[in-house]
């Protein structure tokens, strides 16, 4: 059999689980327990055109995208603060390790408690992304080529430009890794964290009504959106780290 | 280059008693060298016998288990690695720029460049040069900065002969009046560079 261009058999196999769901919601035929493709679609477009669709995306990326901005800077620098100095690495550990392996709901409701349910996806998506960013922090730094930096050791190339040209590529693979599970995992806690504390006028709270009033075809709906702006903002995000890591780090990828 | 200490004592870099072993594995035992400077020396000896351990104790890289080098202090280091330890993303404008900074423009690199290398190459990325041309990079980086000694660990790996009259000329042409330590295995390479042949 011929092959078909990449685009077309993935247009094909979407279209597939498309008409399965379809399938399904048509022999089911109950609006509360499954809505099908066309009517989610049809809810998602009748809640573009709202204003109140719009403020709740506003509130809840800006929100989730600060607290993984943050995030990403404080990993990045007790990361490097770790590989520099080995102890605050160790002394770091704890926390981190803590951190990652207490569950979300726990963080939600402590967070709550202590800052309200109005910033708490900041909160929220800050302690799920902060572990990933500096434990992959560490990982890339350490991966740096170890002939290069003695090389520029014996050289007495300075610092800034060591940082630039051989720890920058070396870090990009994992920061690129990192970013991708943990802007997933950020808008996954962070809208979930939403349903829990129901801020005012966020996607959560969309969510939470959707539960209340066994609005199935709104929380398709919701969740399309939420599933799309995590995809865009990937993309995005990836596409400024490349540009960031530069030459050095393109030519690594490919060796990759 | 000036010297700031130019009396012959201070010039030469005495070696007593290294040793190094890895993993029970000795490496260097009891190694008593003495260089003069200005001078040429070719160590000669089968791989795995410290040459680039040595090298790498002299750079600072590696500590020496016991043993001593004198006429180390204040002297500037160049080296030509084993590897050739470049950029592999960047091209060889790059590679030049990190060791020398600003220190030397534009036409100057180009013109360094230009000694070993074809002009086309200058902006390419040097994970597109053959061996041999990363080799000529290499030691075009060593030649680009300042230095008093200068260690060649295989310099002319993966050149052919054309290349390696050149290279060893221009070495030869930038190195006079300063300590040269290479390591090989043959003996043309000793006598290309008018080096001192040391059998370890």
């Amino acid at each position: 059999m011929k092959k078909l261009p990449g685009w077309v058999s993935k247009t094909m196999i979407l279209f597939f689980w498309i008409l399965v769901w379809q399938l399904f919601a048509v022999l089911i035929h109950n609006h509360i327990l499954l809505v099908g493709p066309l009517e989610t679609l049809r809810t998602f477009f009748s809640s573009v055109v709202s204003p109140d669709f719009w403020a709740a995306i506003r509130f809840s990326l800006g929100r989730i995208l600060l607290g993984f901005g943050l995030a990403f800077l404080a990993g990045l620098a007790t990361g490097a603060l770790s590989a520099r100095f080995p102890l605050a690495g160790e002394l770091l550990e704890l926390p981190i390790q803590l951190m990652k392996s207490i569950p979300v709901a726990s963080f939600v409701i402590l967070a709550l408690i202590w800052a309200g349910s109005k910033n708490l996806s900041v909160l929220i998506s800050f302690a799920v992304v902060y572990p990933i960013l500096h434990i992959s922090t560490r990982a890339g730094i350490a991966a740096a080529d170890k002939g290069l930096l003695e090389m520029a050791q014996v050289f007495r190339v300075p610092f800034l430009r060591r940082a630039f040209y051989i720890y920058r590529p070396a870090l990009f693979p994992y920061l690129a890794s990192a970013c991708r599970t943990a802007l997933g995992m950020a808008f996954k806690s962070g809208i979930a964290a939403e349903v829990i504390g129901v801020p005012d006028g966020s996607v959560g709270e969309g969510l939470y009504q959707a539960k209340i009033y066994l609005d199935t075809a709104g929380l398709f709906s919701w969740t399309l959106t939420i599933v799309l702006l995590a995809v865009i903002l990937e993309k995005i995000l990836l596409r400024l780290l490349t540009l960031a890591a530069g030459k050095g780090a393109r030519h690594e990828a490919s060796e990759i | 280059m000036k010297h700031p200490k130019s009396d012959s004592a201070a010039g030469s870099l005495l070696i007593r008693g290294l040793c190094k072993s890895f993993d029970e594995k000795n490496v260097l035992s009891h190694l008593t060298l003495s260089l003069s400077c200005p001078g040429s020396y070719c160590l000669m000896a089968p791989s795995g016998t410290g040459k680039t351990t040595l090298f790498s104790i002299l750079l600072g890289l590696e500590q020496a288990d016991c043993g001593s080098i004198e006429g180390l202090d204040g002297k500037r280091i160049s080296a030509v690695f084993q590897e050739n330890r470049l950029l592999e993303g960047y091209d060889a404008l790059t590679n030049l720029r990190l060791v020398t900074g600003s220190r030397l423009c534009l036409h100057q690199l180009q013109a360094l460049f230009l000694t070993l290398l074809p002009a086309d190459a200058f902006k390419q990325p040097v994970s597109e040069f053959s061996g041999g041309m990363k080799r000529r990079l290499a030691l075009l980086r060593a030649l680009a900065v300042p230095f008093d000694i200068l260690l060649l660990d295989e310099p002319f790996t993966g050149l052919d002969e054309e290349n390696r009259q050149k290279a060893a000329a221009l070495i030869r042409e930038r190195t006079a009046g300063k300590l040269v330590i290479a390591s090989s295995h043959l003996e043309g390479d000793a006598e290309l560079l008018g080096a001192k042949i040391i059998r370890l």
